[in-house]
């Protein structure tokens, strides 16, 4: 593979404006001064307790997701114009929803296939002329993005259902502050904390239209047990909402209510995050005790909003995803800002048939995975992996996309030999609500720490990494 | 709030204090027990101790003896026992991790050290030594003092604040209780060689697992005497971990929660007739009636206020 771009160095030696102090302080700061703050930001991660679970590893049932103290850093230019292209996607993702459950305007333009949508298990026939307030469908989403070069954004993934990863961009933050003042003072770095209070009003402001003025917002969780519930709190506390589970929840005539210590209390706008399958086992999974009988109803009823809607999967769902560029310019008849990448769908014979004679240098994916679970990368995988995908691959082809394996930037990051270049990807998260788009300048910067690596899900011993964006 | 919340901030204080009362019980036993035989007597110290922790039955489903060794296990590791020291960390931890958001940082920190802390220890195999196991028993303690005094500190005087000292307090009222209850037998004044040396060392033991050997000598003024220690570990308003203390404090939190809701009800009852009728009584009146039935009375009267409270805010 090619020489990835490097956010600090470019393709070559030559240091990229945004990097310069960075680039000074570095040489500076003796190593192990550096170690030794890494260390602290380890012990501090512990000690506040910000911690992920990881399924089917019970060792490690309680892990801190590694974090690495060199920043992320991106200019004033480049952010405004990736801020841009995201304001855009999301609009669009929005448009596509409501269009989805209702009129099906882009089905009979023939722009998408219709057996996409109504053959797939994320498509919730209940949301079919279902009204949400505003018509906004994605009120949270996490919009994966990567370059390969210093003038190009192009998304990975859209998560439009339960995007999760924004507590460690407020919590890196935190801590690289409380480690590096000398390194802020360098630098004029766009502050993130007002995320929380951002959330809260674009929650706020979606309300079903018969909440009292002050609208009662709850976060629901699975449960402690749950990977994210440490951002679930986390979120919980800085929204300053409360923090329920599907117990705690009860529906009555249609409301939404939960059990206080002062008796029922109506609940207007709730911040779910916990999957569609889960909400209601009277609509759902009847085996869900995490969900609470009777919400499908109530929403149907237009007495409480969730957020995301019900239904968003099928707008970042892998095989839609090539269709996004199309989407876009459909309902913006704007052309796109971020790019897509390359992709095969399996289902379409020509594309799977390329994707077969080139298995060796292509990734590919699960259409309904995620979290870097059950995906080959061609390049890294033996002879004997290839073969039984290949295998699964010709079984059900729609199943799965292909994408060509793309250098990813890198960006120094600390290792056991000294800063080296390690891949990364960004989420910034994208807040809508009844008036505006906002995006809080910074996102979750993922790095893989192994050498060479392109994966960089926490699942997959990714780490994550400050992100700055410099202020003009 | 919600009612899931209270009631796990509710048990997270009744964890931390339980624990903090097991490291005392045993610290008190390891003293007692270190004196040369002529001093403690035929009692097995070691007996009571899980009587006053309240696990005397489970113990003896998975030990033969109650010695040094297997009740200082069961009572600060053992997986087995509920109410082992290590299993109210934990469960106080995960406790912790669901309301989180009700929590201050200071609180959370507080838990997840000391969890952190007993993971460490845990690792290592136990406490071998009798340094280890001091420094284990003094960890205990100093992170029950460190829950309250960042409780005490740190909390808005709200639901939350009441909810968790209604579980400091029902919690800390039963441990007085039991402390009492297993050594009522040394306290009924009318034994004869009172102010033995035997008996000497007990009371001592009973003052030291409830931290009021020194406050007895201020309230008091007077060498150890069985009556007075009963007055102050029952009647004496002044010493945090008396019943009439404890009474006290649980009335006003219900009060203070009762007019932050408006309304009053039956836990809010019952406290104020638990409180009056320590307020009335006097020693003599007890002694005159039957420690024992007297603390029996108490410690069921004490637990059903927690079910009281449960019916009426936890569910």
């Amino acid at each position: 593979m090619a020489v990835a771009f490097d956010e600090m160095n470019g393709l070559g030696e030559d240091l990229r404006p945004a990097y310069q102090e960075l680039s000074r302080w570095l040489k500076e700061t003796p190593p192990d001064a550096l170690e030794y703050r890494r260390q602290e930001a380890e012990l501090l991660f512990r000690r506040i307790g910000i911690t992920f679970a990881v399924y089917g590893d019970s060792e490690a049932q309680e892990r801190l997701i590694p974090f690495d103290v060199i920043p992320r850093i991106m200019s004033a230019t480049e952010w405004t114009l990736l801020e841009k292209g995201l304001k855009q996607r999301v609009l669009a993702l929005n448009m596509f929803l409501k269009d989805i459950y209702h009129g099906r305007d882009i089905l009979r333009a023939n722009i998408i296939p219709e057996d996409l949508i109504f053959q797939n298990p994320v498509f919730r026939p209940e949301m079919n002329g279902q009204d949400v307030p505003h018509d906004i469908y994605v009120h949270i989403a996490g919009i994966d993005i990567i370059r390969t070069d210093p003038d190009n954004f192009i998304v990975l993934e859209d998560n439009a259902r339960t995007p999760s990863g924004v507590s460690y961009m407020l919590e890196n933050r935190e801590i690289m502050m409380r480690l590096f003042p000398d390194l802020f003072s360098r630098h004029r770095v766009a502050p993130v904390e007002r995320y929380p209070d951002e959330l809260l009003s674009a929650l706020r402001s979606v309300a079903p239209h018969n909440a009292s003025a002050e609208p009662t917002v709850a976060l629901m969780t699975p449960g402690v047990y749950n990977s994210a519930y440490y951002e679930h709190s986390f979120l919980a506390d800085k929204l300053g909402i409360e923090l329920v589970e599907g117990r705690d929840l009860i529906v009555k005539n249609d409301e939404v209510f939960m059990r206080t210590t002062e008796g029922l209390k109506r609940v207007d706008v709730i911040y779910r995050r916990v999957d569609d399958d889960f909400l209601d086992p009277l609509t759902f999974r009847p085996d869900s005790a995490l969900g609470v009988p009777g919400l499908m109803s109530a929403y149907a009823a237009g007495n409480i909003t969730l957020a995301n809607a019900v239904g968003t999967g099928i707008a970042d769902d892998k095989a839609i995803y090539s269709y996004m560029p199309d989407i876009v310019k459909f309902y913006l008849s704007e052309e796109p800002i971020l790019k897509n990448v390359q992709t095969w769908r399996c289902r379409e014979p020509q594309d799977l048939s390329y994707v077969l004679d080139n298995l060796a240098d292509l990734v590919v994916k699960e259409v309904h995975g995620s979290g870097g679970y059950g995906m080959l990368i061609g390049p890294a995988a033996t002879k004997a992996t290839i073969e039984a995908f290949r295998d699964k691959l010709k079984r059900e082809p729609e199943g799965f996309i292909a994408q060509p394996t793309l250098a990813l930037s890198t960006c120094p990051t600390c290792t056991d030999k000294g800063l080296a270049p390690r891949h990364v990807d960004l989420r910034p998260f994208v807040l809508t609500g009844s008036s505006h788009t906002t995006i809080v300048p910074g996102g979750l910067t993922r790095v893989a720490l192994k050498e060479g690596s392109l994966v960089v899900n926490s699942s997959q011993g990714g780490g994550t990494k400050d992100t700055w964006i410099l202020s003009e | 709030m919600l009612s899931r919340t209270a009631e796990n901030l509710f048990w997270l204080a009744r964890y931390v204090e339980r624990a903090e009362y097991l490291a005392r019980t045993i610290d008190a036993t390891l003293r007692v027990t270190a004196l040369p035989a002529a001093y403690i007597g035929k009692t097995n110290e070691w007996d009571s101790a899980l009587l006053t922790a309240g696990v005397g039955s489970g113990f003896y489903d998975h030990y033969p003896e109650a010695n040094q060794q297997n009740v200082v296990e069961y009572l600060s590791f053992s997986s087995e026992n509920p109410s082992s020291i290590k299993n109210c960390i934990e469960a106080a931890r995960l406790n912790s991790r669901s309301v989180r958001t009700a929590l201050t940082s200071e609180m959370w920190d507080t838990i997840n050290s000391a969890w952190i802390e007993l993971q460490a220890v845990w690792s290592k195999g136990g406490t071998g030594s009798r340094e280890e196991l001091a420094k284990f028993l003094r960890f205990v303690q100093e992170t029950s003092l460190r829950f309250d005094g960042s409780a005490y500190r740190t909390m808005l005087r709200n639901d939350a604040y009441w909810f968790s000292r209604l579980g400091v307090h029902l919690e800390r009222a039963d441990n007085t209780a039991r402390i009492l209850d297993v050594k009522y037998h040394m306290l009924l004044p009318e034994e004869e060689h009172v102010g033995g040396p035997l008996d000497y060392y007990q009371w001592t033991s009973i003052l030291r697992s409830v931290s009021a050997t020194t406050a007895y000598h201020w309230v008091y003024r007077e060498t150890l005497k069985p009556w007075l220690i009963a007055d102050l570990l029952i009647l004496n308003d002044t010493l945090p971990r008396s019943l009439a203390s404890c009474y006290s404090n649980l009335v006003r939190n219900l009060d203070q929660i009762g007019v932050a809701y408006g309304r009053q009800g039956a836990s809010q009852r019952h406290a104020r007739g638990i409180r009056n009728r320590l307020e009335h009584s006097h020693m003599d009146d007890i002694f005159q009636h039957g420690v024992h039935e007297f603390i029996q009375e108490f410690i069921a009267d004490n637990s059903r206020l927690g079910e009281i409270i449960t019916k009426q805010y936890l569910i």
